[in-house]
């Protein structure tokens, strides 16, 4: 982020103002890019899954009982 | 030094699939038994050591009588119990089959022998069922969902000479906000199960106390067992019960790596703001139950913070410790530059962890579900989809899939895996151990943390002490192995190396 000099203070200061929307915009764009590239092709993921699930998810859950440990 | 000397034990869950009424202590031993088998010719297995045990010493200073509270070996009704030849033990401890690691150093030999008891796990079920076991299932995580919970416990080697009031004091409020990182995530809220959501660790509703000596009930956030496996004026075995099972090799680096740094800081003194929390249990269950990561905690004097802050102010004093010299523990950089990149999307949008951190990449699975088939977190499918999430099958359970898919990050490879189930690490005694194993299981009739006793056809057995975590490694007795051609031979040319 570059921070101009400017004789005129109020003008820097919605110079700067703007810069820093400008940045945190682009960090949010390139969030929003980094989550959509770790969702990729989830159909994909999902139809997997669907494929290897416990196919009676209702009972499955039911009879997972489990002593308790440490 | 590569780290610290330490070892992670996980307890696993169990189930036949439409047989609920199946004992667990009857699968549990036919799954430690059935991998055990596989490692003695002769078909018996060795008995753990149990004479040097007293898990009821309180590091605050006395001995709990037994009778007080709930602590079954399981040795006493002929449990399965095995050692292995990377160093391990595998066992049956309260109905559950648990792995513990070999004693290693560091945080990445400890994700890599702790990946490789999930292989362990899963080739027992094989052997189990081959050798006419129903098909078991075994799952690697702490819940199931209706009230009971199994742990998985990390120890970490302290010397004695830090007082175990600095350990209560400046550990505390780590251990509750490090879920940020650990937690596995877990569909189900209060401990028993009944609330809808979903929350960010397993093990969460289960602390009830900040500091006590028992472990299933009362579970408290500090653990003072106090029985160090190794010489007890010199050493103390710090004993953690509040972590969840972790899958993701990120969330089991950082798990192991963030806390071993904060017991270094801890052991020098470098530590001066406690970051006391006000109501600790109760933080815990707070931060746990806000995946969104906005809620903020109060503190004993005041301040008001979120835990990915807390965890930011351990993370700086880290920093600045691995900066000023004073840190010997080479998985430092490493350690604060994966935690820093961590807490920075922590910081952005959590969900910028979902290849990284089990709780996130869990949570993606689930929210990419209730999107498709417009699901209430109260439907028994998201229910399923988080204990699945943990099956150790490499082509059942979801991590796996998704590990498989190339859509989490790992730290460790397959091939290292591979050796990791076989091999013990070079340099500690678990090197001894588990070569012993390997080379001579018929001559070994029992063995523990710290000892190895042998049969070699003499009036009497032979007991050899491995009391030093540090002394049993390849440099030291390497060479004693590779050239003893019997038990006998070890035991005799050991004899003459003392």
């Amino acid at each position: 982020m570059s921070t101009q000099e400017s004789g005129n203070s109020s003008s820097h200061a919605r110079r700067s103002d703007e810069a820093t929307a400008e940045v945190t915009e682009e960090v949010s764009s390139d969030v929003q890019d980094r989550v959509a590239k770790l969702n990729d092709d989830v159909d994909a993921l999902l139809d997997e899954i669907d494929g290897v699930l416990e196919e009676n998810a209702e009972e499955f859950v039911k009879s997972y009982v489990q002593k308790g440990g440490q | 030094m590569s780290g610290r000397l330490v070892g992670i034990e996980t307890e696993y869950g169990i189930a036949v699939p439409g047989m609920p009424q199946a004992n667990p202590m009857t699968l549990a031993s036919q799954i430690v038994t059935a991998y055990a088998a596989t490692l003695r010719g002769d078909g018996r297995r060795s008995r753990w050591d149990f004479e040097e045990e007293n898990p009821l010493r309180d590091a605050r200073g006395y001995e709990l009588r037994a009778a007080q509270t709930d602590h079954g070996d399981g040795e006493e009704f002929g449990m399965a119990n095995a050692l292995l030849p990377n160093g391990a033990r595998f066992y049956v401890d309260h109905a559950h089959p648990e792995y513990s690691t070999p004693e290693v150093l560091g945080a990445r030999a400890a994700t890599l022998w702790d990946k490789a008891g999930e292989r362990i796990l899963e080739r027992s079920a094989q052997l189990a069922h081959r050798a006419g076991a129903p098909q078991i299932n075994l799952y690697k995580n702490n819940v199931d969902g209706k009230g009971a919970s199994y742990g998985t416990h990390e120890n970490y080697l302290m010397p004695r000479a830090t007082p175990f009031s600095d350990i209560v004091r400046y550990l505390t409020t780590f251990l509750v906000s490090r879920i940020v990182v650990t937690g596995a995530g877990r569909v189900g809220l209060g401990s028993d199960g009944r609330g809808h959501g979903y929350q960010i660790s397993q093990r969460a509703d289960y602390m009830e106390v900040e500091v006590g000596l028992e472990t299933t009930l009362r579970r408290p956030i500090i653990n003072t067992r106090d029985e160090p496996h190794a010489d007890a004026a010199r050493y103390r075995r710090l004993h953690v019960i509040i972590g969840d099972a972790n899958l993701a090799e990120f969330s089991t680096f950082l798990k192991v790596g963030s806390t071993s740094l904060i017991l270094d800081m801890i052991e020098a003194g470098a530590l001066t703001d406690d970051l006391a929390l006000d109501n600790p249990v109760a933080a815990l269950r707070s931060i746990s139950h806000d995946p969104s990561l906005v809620l903020r905690v109060t503190l004993r004097d005041g301040r008001v913070m979120g835990a990915v802050d807390l965890q930011r102010m351990y993370h700086s004093a880290a920093s600045a410790f691995v900066n000023s010299g004073r840190a010997s523990n080479p998985e430092a950089p490493e350690v604060i530059r994966l935690w820093g990149e961590v807490l920075d999307d922590l910081e952005r949008d959590p969900m910028l962890l979902t290849d990284r951190l089990d709780w996130v990449a869990k949570l993606a699975i689930l929210d990419a579900y209730r999107e498709r088939d417009a699901l209430a977190w109260s439907s028994p499918r998201l229910a399923a989809i988080d204990l699945q999430y943990a099956d150790v099958r490499q082509d059942k359970g979801l991590y796996n899939r998704l590990a498989a898919a190339g859509r989490i990050r790992r730290l460790v490879d397959d091939d290292e895996v591979s050796d990791a189930i076989s091999l013990p690490p070079d340099d500690t005694r678990a090197y001894f151990r588990g070569r012993c194993i390997a080379r001579f299981p018929e001559q070994i009739t029992a063995a523990s943390w710290d000892s190895v006793v042998f049969d070699v056809g003499g009036p009497n057995l032979i007991r050899v002490p491995t009391g030093d975590p540090f002394r049993g490694t390849r440099e030291h007795v390497g060479g004693l192995l590779d050239a003893a051609t019997s038990a006998g031979d070890l035991v005799e040319a050991l004899g003459s190396a003392t």
